[in-house]
């Protein structure tokens, strides 16, 4: 077990410095200068040359990549060319937003998905399982900005439940702060748990056609029992495998939803950053995303070795 | 007779339209023992489902199913439960795969017991623990926190009855229960089996294709084809009379012998307890000489342009200089192959184990070789080296005085071509989406001059009318053969580069006995008419016997006896020779031993 876990935390670290390079060259390639953008069409090319200096813009490759790098270890981001703010500050603010978001609609995709799969493993060709399926199939389809505004026109336009959207901040309490993120959560969350659970559904059909399944039926426990004690936990690998993936995506890929429900989330950062050339700024939440899925990617591997028994044994 | 326990009586059961039983009766009392014998897809393990109710969805059963007064095709599905497992126990045919990987042995076996008593989790392990103990899986090596796959086949065997037998049931069920193991393990699980049975006064109902482990162990037998019984009856009756003609024909093809052509001289390269060099010496040098093609008398029409193909393509077979003609075709000299030891801990292993350790051999053209062991001993390992699909650790393995080891693919093309292999399962070794004509031609890739499509197809039906197929078969997939056809297609493929070398790796023991005495047939044909010398790899000791002229018995990872088939097998002088001889369940003693015993 501990050689799997080292195994792992050795692949995860060697996979951060790459990545990290690959973003770091991505970003010098864009064409674009920062200066020149920070200080607007007017100035002169002197300024530009003094500002460009000054941000270490002129100094070689690699020992921009040292910097950036050595200051990314202890958490400086350095300062956004546009905002003139620390990163940090900038990727906090926005980050009380996002992570909770992200954890949120995945909890709800996983509550939802579970069930329904193993229903519907269960009444495997019943019209039950038909009507769920398709039902996932639907879910699947149905593009999330517009789901998401069919929720604002429903539960905040309508019934006036929940305000249709920004961000009341968690200063205010928990209770406002959760109100404006949950229905993107729900909009988010809705296609995840439609793929989880057609996913679950199949993992779980595959489990139980195999001999062990009928060895303990054999010993008389009901089909139910055999699905919950047995079945499922040897579904779980490739569930969990896109649980995984899912997570990195809802952290990552909700700017549509931010923007729908005019949420301060790290992909609006994003992408205003790209707009404004703000690279620092791309360069810092790009590496964080990266960080988090390698860090996610590692929390799966290591709940593979929970689950299965022979990767533990296994080096 | 005494009121039977399990009492089957006009059972039929289809699926979808198909009739898969067809008015099966079948009874079995108290402590009796019901060997229900069939070939593959006569209704056995559909006729055991049916009994345990845990049939596919799409099944219909009717008839009278009775077993202890109750009906088990009307009892409700909770009714099924509260039998399965606590009256009615049931040992399935692969142990590898019947445990939950995930869940540990002791919680399996306690697993049954609390679902039917209602015992705490404390109190049904200390039952289950007592069970294993009693299946002879004893605490100090077999905790009950063990997973099933820090077990072997025989010991996860050992745990399915454990779990079967949890509650001592009043009916054990067990559907080919030592097919998957060695002929040793299956000794031990049926004594194991035979002795819960008069300890419990259990009944049984052994389901097995192995008409010799039925007799060992039934007091009556009931032969299935088709889905209809054939005969029932006390087993020494049913076999001594042979009444029925499928009767007759399943033991003739249980003891099947194929008829072999004079045998090449025997040439062994080996160290240890060389009997068959003196059988050289007796038979004289005139054996070697015999051309393989007048050895036997074809029994198939005469291949069809053979020389064609053998003076024109690439196949033609440039004489070895030095070698000669009576230079062994195989060698292997001192081969070891290591695995690294299990990691105790992140920088410390065990010390290496050794698959192989220090084997010699060496067979002569046209030699039937038999190389026999337990599961587990090294053979196939050796198998794979001698095919260069793996390399030794150390030693040299040379194919007709060329080396192999440790020569990149494309020096071992010829190597390739003059050796090929035939698997064991029939159904796994093809790609279900081409064509007959493509998976044959297959090994063509490794001639040196690449043959055009005519000539392609040409071998391809030359091959296919060799193994007794025949050329409208090309176009056909696989999945329109049966298992036997199939085996026969894995011949022809192996056969079409003119190998003069077929390892062929447990290659019927999938089969069933009718097939599987016509593929021996096909085997010793090929061997008569071609010449083609063969490694037999295999745990069967009627296949040795049946078709190989000598005889490698290997032992954890070393060759412990060889010599001729025969004299080997008759006299065995090592102990892993004499287990395995011991163990290997024979038909005639059998028939024997039961007529003493039912008189």
């Amino acid at each position: 077990m501990t050689a799997y876990l080292l195994k792992r935390l050795v692949i995860a670290a060697i996979t951060l410095v790459l990545a990290s390079m690959v973003v770091f060259a991505v970003l010098e390639i864009v064409p674009g200068d920062p200066a020149r953008l920070m200080l607007g069409m007017n100035a002169s090319a002197e300024q530009v040359e003094l500002l460009r200096s000054q941000l270490g813009l002129n100094d070689p490759l690699a020992l921009r990549y040292l910097h950036w790098a050595g200051g990314l270890l202890h958490l400086d981001f350095g300062r956004s060319y546009t905002y003139s703010v620390p990163v940090l500050d900038l990727v906090r603010e926005r980050g009380v937003v996002s992570l909770p978001l992200a954890l949120i609609a995945l909890a709800l995709s996983t509550v939802i998905a579970i069930p329904v799969g193993l229903y519907s493993a269960s009444r495997r060709g019943h019209a039950g399982d038909a009507v769920a399926m398709g039902a996932a199939q639907v879910g699947v389809a149905v593009p999330n900005f517009w789901f998401a505004l069919l929720l604002i026109y429903c539960f905040a336009v309508w019934l006036r439940w929940v305000p249709a959207g920004g961000f009341a901040g968690w200063g205010a309490g928990i209770w406002p702060a959760l109100k404006s993120l949950i229905l993107p959560a729900i909009a988010l969350a809705l296609p995840q748990a439609a793929i989880l659970a057609r996913v679950t559904r199949q993992a779980l059909l595959e489990v139980l056609s195999e001999d062990y399944i009928r060895t303990a039926r054999a010993k008389g426990m009901p089909y139910r029992a055999v699905l919950w004690r047995h079945a499922l936990r040897n579904a779980l690998i490739p569930v969990l495998t896109i649980m995984g993936l899912q997570f990195a995506f809802l952290l990552a890929g909700t700017v549509i939803i931010e923007n729908v429900f005019y949420l301060p989330g790290l992909g609006r950062l994003v992408i205003q950053a790209i707009a404004q050339r703000d690279l620092i700024v791309v360069e810092s939440v790009v590496m964080l995303l990266v960080a988090a899925v390698i860090a996610i990617n590692l929390i799966v591997d290591l709940s593979y070795a929970v689950v299965d028994p022979r990767l533990r044994s296994r080096e | 007779m005494t009121a039977s326990l399990l009492d089957i009586r006009d059972l039929s059961l289809n699926i979808g339209d198909h009739p898969i039983l067809k008015g099966v009766d079948l009874s079995i009392a108290p402590g009796e023992v019901m060997g229900l014998v069939g070939e593959s897809g006569s209704g056995k393990s559909m006729t055991a489902l049916t009994v345990m109710r845990l049939l596919p969805f799409a099944a219909q059963a009717s008839g009278n199913v009775r077993f202890d007064g109750i009906d088990l095709i009307a009892a409700t599905e909770d009714q099924m439960c509260a039998l399965r497992g606590d009256d009615i126990g049931m040992v399935f045919q692969e142990p590898m795969t019947a445990l939950n990987p995930v869940k540990t042995i002791g919680e399996q076996v306690a697993e049954g017991i609390r679902v039917h008593t209602g015992a705490a989790r404390a109190e049904a392990e200390e039952r289950a623990r007592k069970m294993l103990d009693r299946v002879g899986l004893p605490a100090e090596k077999f905790p009950l926190s063990r997973y099933p796959h820090e077990l072997s086949g025989g010991q996860r065997q050992r745990v399915v009855i454990a779990i079967a037998c949890a509650l001592k049931p009043k009916l054990l069920i067990a559907d080919e229960p030592t097919t998957a193991l060695d002929v040793v393990l299956q000794k031990q699980i049926l004594e194991l089996l035979k002795d819960l049975v008069r300890e419990n006064r259990m009944g049984l109902l052994l389901i097995s294709h192995d008409l010799a482990v039925v007799t060992e162990m039934a007091d009556r037998i009931t032969i299935l084809r088709h889905g209809e019984v054939m005969e029932e009856g006390e087993t020494a009756r049913v076999l001594s009379e042979q009444v029925h003609p499928y009767t007759r024909q399943l033991a003739q093809a249980s003891m099947h012998v194929p008829k072999r052509g004079v045998l090449p001289s025997p040439l062994w390269g080996g160290s240890a307890n060389d009997r068959s060099a003196a059988e050289i010496v007796r038979r004289g040098e005139g054996g070697g000489d015999i051309h393989p093609s007048s050895k036997t008398e074809p029994s198939s029409p005469p291949p069809p342009r053979l020389d064609h193909f053998a003076s024109q393509s690439a196949l033609a077979d440039p004489p070895h200089k030095g070698e000669g003609k009576d230079g062994p075709l195989l060698a292997v000299k001192s081969v070891s192959r290591l695995y690294p030891g299990r990691r105790l801990s992140l920088f410390r292993r065990d010390t290496p184990v050794h698959a192989v350790d220090d084997v010699s051999l060496s067979i002569a053209p046209g030699r039937s070789v038999a190389l026999v062991g337990r599961s587990g001993c090294g053979k196939s390992t050796l198998a794979r080296m001698i095919l260069a699909l793996d390399r030794p650790t150390s030693g040299e393995i040379r194919f007709r005085g060329e080396t192999v080891t440790g020569k990149g693919e494309a020096e071992l093309k010829a190597a390739r071509r003059d050796m090929q292999v035939v698997f064991q399962d029939p159904y796994g070794s093809f790609d279900p989406r081409q064509k007959v004509e493509r998976l044959v031609t297959e090994p063509l890739h490794l001639m040196e001059k690449k043959p055009s499509r005519a000539e392609r197809r040409e071998m391809a039906t030359h091959a296919l009318t060799e193994v007794g197929l025949s050329a409208s078969d090309l176009d056909k997939y696989p999945h329109e053969f049966s298992g036997g056809q199939r085996q026969r297609l894995s011949i022809a493929r192996a056969i079409i580069t003119r190998p003069k070398l077929v390892v062929a790796d447990e290659p019927v023991s999938a089969l069933d006995v009718s097939i599987r005495a016509q593929i021996l047939d096909l085997f010793a044909d090929l061997n008569g008419r071609l010449g083609v010398a063969y490694l037999f790899i295999t745990h069967d000791l009627t296949v040795a016997r049946a078709i190989t002229d000598d005889v490698l018995v290997m032992h954890e990872g070393r060759i412990v006896e060889r010599g001729a088939t025969k004299e080997v097998l008759d006299r065995p002088q090592s102990q892993a020779a004499r287990a395995l001889v011991e163990a290997a369940p024979d038909l005639h003693r059998a028939i024997a031993r039961k007529m003493q015993e039912q008189g």
